[in-house]
């Protein structure tokens, strides 16, 4: 059990009026610039009787670094040591050492053995408190915590959901690349608690989360029967999703978690069904001599993207969800592959060859306003940040090596490696958790 | 989860949230189920005139088990032709072997297109196949997409023993 609860300002400098329209004037970051110049801040070691205090805060300020947002203040450089978060810092100290937002906190064991983390995040030029929480879970949530304080300052700065609270399904891959093995794992957004999902020699691929972050779906070839799978969880319960006549690949759910959309293989050709998960009902969407695959949900249900090399190479299509109006929106130069609708609607990314050389980039579901965020060797299979502002992708070196994940940006900056403990592929983000 | 400003009056408010604590769980090991090796495709490694007629190796060495495609293509190519038409020849000689038609693909595309390459690859072989006599009950097809390269290296020369579709052998005595 994890519960939150909003603390009242400390500062006694805000009244009712200042809190209920908030910040006019405070600290903010417009996420929209392309390379924003972070912002400075101080993140103090939470008081503690022990050293998760600072544990908490070296991933609150590894996640707001990473972001590539906000530049951590050296602790080295801090003035004030912060021993009663409940009382207003002394602006002063924090101003001269130029960090404008400041996070001071505490962490403490209740009686019954739970742990009480409570954080304020303050304005220092200012001189305000901007938000301020506590919550009660188990120790070994530390980390939780720290990625839920981390969303709430980058929600409070920026105004956009944050996405440290999330995992990433993903295939570890081991082992020469004439015989890798691959396993299903799942890890914390930041690489943290990786650990597998699957151990057998059969080949795995192409995790997806479900909407209710409980199960995913994913292909495997177990029996050599490559199949689409569904996997509790919780419980490690899996099972075959349909009866087809073939090979299916390529799952994803659709919104409501209701059906899996995924490619059926028959001799030459690949097309689009669904399965409705409660009705077991399977219906066919395309019906093309081609190969129609990478089927993704706009998020409000309505229209599917998917790859089709109908015209020749593969390019991507809009449907609607019934499979009516199937337009081809991608006309650049070069085939186009593994697209992916935003949560947010606004644009969908894939992966593009062109010229040798593999990108992963994003348009309008309208085919306009293409825009390459990376490019190089090979770049392959992006996922999105539950915000739609940061995007999951593996990268594949030539000659013998294997895939690592990174993430970018949507501007295009602020590219990171993802540390897995081997190679890893086909990431897939997670919904925030709950 | 929704987001409200604190009042200064101090009223708390409670969100409850999931722990979701995910189990771990390993362990899905499945029935041991030994994979085809892919057989050597060099007459020397093998030693040519050690394999005994009708025997997997004789298939592997003296008719070659194996065809290869140009890039993103599946059709199938005049050398390609002539290792099928032996194929079909040794087949139809040895009745008693279904056989596996694996396809696969190189590593310069996407992991589910070029599942669905492969399976286009196996496809057009067994197809092939089918017109020179051999049954398509003896046949079944699988795709690895790029899942399975034999040759590893970051050239053409690589990925072009990569795009191949392999006979595999299976079933003898049945």
């Amino acid at each position: 059990m994890l519960r939150r609860t909003f603390l009242h300002s400390a500062a006694g400098l805000t009244g009712l009026a200042a809190t209920v329209s908030p910040a006019m004037a405070l600290v903010e970051i417009n996420i929209n610039k392309g390379n924003v110049e972070p912002l400075p801040i101080a993140v103090t070691d939470f008081v503690a009787g022990g050293d998760l205090g600072q544990r908490i805060t070296d991933v609150i300020a590894a996640d707001l670094k990473r972001s590539g947002l906000f530049a951590p203040v050296n602790k080295q450089a801090f003035i004030e040591k912060i021993s009663n978060p409940d009382q207003p810092p002394r602006f002063e100290d924090w101003k001269v050492i130029n960090a404008q937002a400041l996070v001071t906190g505490r962490v403490s064991q209740e009686g019954d053995g739970r742990l009480r983390a409570e954080f304020r995040l303050w304005d220092t030029f200012a001189g305000q408190q901007m938000t301020g929480q506590q919550f009660y879970t188990q120790p070994e949530n530390w980390r939780r915590v720290a990625h839920i304080i981390a969303d709430a300052i980058y929600e409070r700065i920026t105004g956009e959901k944050g996405y440290f609270d999330t995992r990433v399904v993903y295939v570890a891959e081991s082992g020469p690349k004439n015989a890798r093995k691959r396993q299903l794992a799942i890890m914390d957004q930041d690489g943290a608690n990786a650990r597998a999902l699957t151990n057998s020699n059969e080949i795995v691929l192409t995790p997806r989360f479900s909407p209710s972050r409980q199960e995913i779906t994913y292909m495997s070839f177990e029996g050599q029967q490559p199949r689409v799978y569904l996997l509790q969880l919780e419980t490690g319960q899996r099972e075959v999703v349909g009866n087809f006549p073939g090979m299916t690949f390529a799952p994803r759910f659709s919104p409501d978690g209701q059906r899996v959309i995924m490619s059926l293989q028959q001799d030459g050709n690949a097309n689009i069904y669904t399965m409705d998960l409660r009705s077991r009902t399977t219906t066919r969407l395309t019906s093309t001599a081609a190969i129609d695959t990478g089927p993704s949900y706009s998020p409000d249900g309505a229209r599917i993207v998917f790859e089709s090399d109908r015209g020749g190479r593969q390019q991507l299509y809009v449907m609607g969800a019934d499979g009516s109006g199937q337009n081809r929106i991608s006309f650049g130069d070069g085939s186009y592959s593994t697209p992916v609708w935003s949560p947010r609607g606004d644009l969908i990314a894939f992966t593009k060859q062109s010229g040798g050389k593999f990108s992963i980039g994003v348009m309008k579901p309208d085919g306009s306003g293409e825009r390459i965020l990376t490019t190089g060797f090979h770049n392959e299979g992006p996922t999105w940040a539950p915000n739609g502002r940061v995007l999951m992708f593996f990268r594949q070196p030539a000659g013998a090596g294997g895939p690592q994940l990174f993430s970018i940006d949507l501007t295009g900056y602020n590219e990171q490696q993802i540390q897995t403990a081997g190679y890893a592929s086909d990431p897939a983000w997670s919904p925030l958790l709950e | 989860m929704s987001r409200t400003e604190v009042p200064a009056a101090g009223r708390m408010q409670t969100l409850a949230r999931n722990p979701a604590i995910i189990a771990l769980f390993m362990g899905l090991a499945l029935a041991g189920c030994a994979n085809k090796k892919n057989m050597p495709n060099s007459a020397g490694e093998l030693g040519l005139n050690n394999a005994t007629p009708g025997s997997t190796q004789d298939f592997t060495v003296n008719v070659g088990d194996r065809i290869f495609f140009d890039t993103d293509s599946t059709s199938i190519r005049a050398d390609a032709a002539a290792t099928l038409d032996k194929q079909a020849q040794w087949l139809q000689k040895y009745p008693n072997y279904a056989i596996t038609i694996e396809g696969h693909a190189d590593e310069r595309g996407t992991r589910e297109y070029n599942l669905a390459l492969g399976a286009r690859r196996a496809a057009s072989t067994k197809q092939y196949l089918s017109s020179r006599g051999i049954p398509a009950s003896r046949m079944k097809t699988i795709s690895y997409g790029k899942e399975k390269p034999v040759a590893v290296c970051d050239d053409i020369s690589c990925w072009s023993q990569n795009r191949r579709a392999v006979t595999v052998l299976g079933g003898a005595g049945m």
